[in-house]
């Protein structure tokens, strides 16, 4: 692949990410409401106090000067300051951060490890009941809503047979020191077994929940990949050697049958990110996604544009990196 | 190119479209499931429509006495109310049966408008190229790298609760998808032999988009917009369940799981139940669509 063309492809993100950052700009300023009456509530400040708030956040401005502050601003790394927190909006989302990522990641390694296998059991014993029956289980993976899904899962695992936690990310009664903020490393980093346990069991509702869409996605891009790899020569050859179907499956078909697999993790992470504030809602964890809701019904401005602007940016460096990646693994594909 | 053979060419590619039209019965057939999808859709349809003779209750109407009854296979439970009541004594089964009004309607009129106009602006994109082109291209691709929930709570934030703003919230970004596949078609399309033979005939620009290429293209577009639906459908629930789709006063499937949600301790019914029905009714939606895409549309298959 042609070093040129990647960069292009880098440097044709920054008038996308400048678009995305103009269009959330505009957007919150359509946005019904002042923030300042909504950030005081029913306080009792007068007006005169009222409007010397709203000059200390550059919002009695004219709306080009606030966008090219805005803009100037995100140059420089700043991104403002959170009316809700009354910190900087990059704290703010850091301390958010690591919740959804740690989320999002234990929604990845659930659908790959329940999807790979469930696609090349379908491939393998293709046209079989299992077939049928993990395929009709893949469907009904695409069709289910994940705010419904979880609360059938908080039903069954933890109203009725009271197996796994449902709401946060620890128990209470654990303590962590935290260092990345992620539960799962941290604990492990501090030898923390106890808190790793915890932070595992709390874990595996919403993460399935997140994953079951792209689980279900997985499993029906490895059958179809493997079906193909399966027909190729080589593995005929492989048969042809004496080899166990087994071995023929696992050493020579499954290596070629994942590269499709890596493409849509790639482009869904993006779903996943715009799927976690209603996960997080569920399940009452504490991480961006639910923040943002907030941020948007509370006319946190620079929240909303901090965060949004990180979503897009995941967004469109997932699919760069898939492109690239791509076009490695499979040089026929100009990029 | 004669005349004749130019005509030939153009007749060919009618012939071929009408021919796969009238296969499509017989081939759709075979696919056990995607029948049965499509008559579970239209049961919902005709439970919509006829939701007022069919409800044993008014989805409104609250009874104190019989607040939280379970449904009637249950202990407890009454044949009054077959699948129970909810804490304000409202009948769930009437409740999910107007349900499917707001689930169904917003499904069909987000994509219609989505599909109209991605169409237009693609067709016209797709086939004219320059300037025009530019400039919407690069608006989908800057659209398309917002996550598409967030993107619609923005919106129904700036325009508050209702359904009208639903629609235009789930369409402001769902038109992007339609268009991006129409403008590849249309520039695939037009490579072909049979819009030379149409160009060599006089025919008009507009008339060679209308009459020539759309058929062509009409297959897949089809596919799409029915496996979209599912999704759109979905994103309205969720709405709904974050509190900010249709009013509170309209029934609707996900405003109802986000009533239950409080009660999942002892009253699951309230909750799981219109969850049921909109995981149904997507289901067969897509069993529907990768029918069609079956028959209709194998390009699109390798997913």
């Amino acid at each position: 692949m042609k070093k040129i063309k990647v960069l292009e492809r880098i440097l044709a993100t920054i008038p996308l990410m400048l678009g995305v950052a103009i269009l959330v700009f505009v957007f919150m300023r359509m946005l019904p409401g002042d923030p300042v009456d909504i950030m005081m509530g029913d306080s009792l400040a007068t007006e005169a106090e009222m409007s010397m708030i709203r000059e200390s956040m550059g919002l009695d401005e004219p709306f080009g000067s606030q966008l090219l502050s805005f803009l100037g601003g995100i140059l420089k790394g700043d991104l403002g300051n959170s009316y809700m927190f009354n910190a900087p909006v990059k704290d703010v989302i850091l301390r958010a951060l690591p919740a959804t990522i740690e989320l999002a990641l234990a929604a990845i390694v659930i659908a790959l490890l329940l999807g790979v296998p469930i696609g090349i059991l379908s491939a393998v014993k293709r046209n079989s009941w299992l077939d049928r029956i993990t395929m009709g289980w893949a469907f009904l993976g695409i069709s289910m809503p994940a705010f419904w899904l979880g609360l059938v899962l908080i039903i069954l695992f933890g109203v009725n047979w009271g197996l796994l936690p449902t709401q946060g990310r620890l128990d209470h009664f654990v303590e962590l020191k935290t260092i990345t903020g992620i539960y799962t490393l941290d604990s492990i980093l501090t030898g923390n077994l106890e808190a790793f346990k915890s932070s595992v069991r709390h874990l595996l509702l919403p993460g399935f929940t997140l994953g079951a869409n792209l689980m279900a996605i997985v499993a029906r891009v490895v059958r179809s990949s493997m079906i193909e790899v399966l027909e190729q020569d080589y593995v005929t050859l492989a048969r042809a050697k004496g080899l166990v179907e087994w071995a023929v499956v696992t050493k020579h078909a499954l290596r070629n049958a994942l590269i499709p697999v890596i493409t849509v993790v790639g482009l869904q992470v993006g779903v996943l990110l715009g799927g976690n504030m209603i996960v997080e809602q569920v399940f009452s964890w504490p991480g961006l996604g639910r923040l943002v809701v907030d941020a948007i019904y509370g006319r946190d401005y620079p929240l909303v544009q901090g965060a949004v602007m990180l979503y897009a940016l995941t967004f469109v460096v997932a699919n760069l990196i898939v492109d690239i990646l791509y076009t490695n693994l499979n040089p026929k594909i100009e990029l | 190119m004669t005349l004749s053979e130019g005509k030939e060419i153009l007749r060919d590619s009618s012939r071929l479209w009408w021919q796969n039209t009238k296969d499509f019965w017989r081939r759709f057939r075979k696919h056990p499931l995607a029948v049965l999808g499509l008559v579970i859709l239209i049961i919902y349809i005709l439970m919509a429509i006829f939701a007022p003779f069919i409800a044993p209750h008014d989805p409104n109407k609250q009874s104190i006495s019989n607040r939280l009854l379970p449904p009637m296979a249950f202990e407890g439970g009454t044949s009054e109310y077959p699948l129970g009541t909810d804490y304000l004594g409202r009948d769930i089964l009437s409740r999910i049966i107007y349900g499917s009004r707001v689930s169904l309607l917003v499904g069909v009129i987000s994509i219609a408008i989505s599909v109209f106009v991605g169409f237009v602006l693609g067709a016209i994109a797709g086939y004219y190229r320059g300037f025009f082109d530019t400039v919407l291209s690069r608006f989908s691709e800057l659209l398309m790298a917002f996550p598409f929930l967030i993107f619609t709570i923005f919106v129904m934030a700036i325009l508050g609760p209702g359904f009208w703003n639903l629609i235009v919230a789930l369409t402001f970004k769902a038109w992007v998808e339609f268009f991006r596949l129409v403008r590849g078609e249309i520039m695939s399309e037009m490579t072909k032999e049979y819009i030379e033979a149409a160009r060599a005939l006089g025919r008009s620009s507009k008339e060679i988009i209308t009459l020539e290429i759309v058929p062509n293209i009409f297959h897949s577009v089809l596919v799409l917009a029915t496996l979209r639906m599912g999704y759109m459908i979905i994103t309205e629930a969720s709405l709904s369940f974050l509190g900010i789709g249709v009013p509170p006063r309209i029934p609707a499937w996900g405003t109802m799981v986000a009533d239950g949600r409080d009660y999942i301790l002892n009253a699951w019914w309230i909750s799981t139940l219109p969850g049921l029905a909109i995981v149904i009714l997507v289901l067969s939606i897509n069993l529907f669509g990768e029918g069609l895409r079956d028959v209709l549309d194998p390009r699109l298959k390798k997913d």
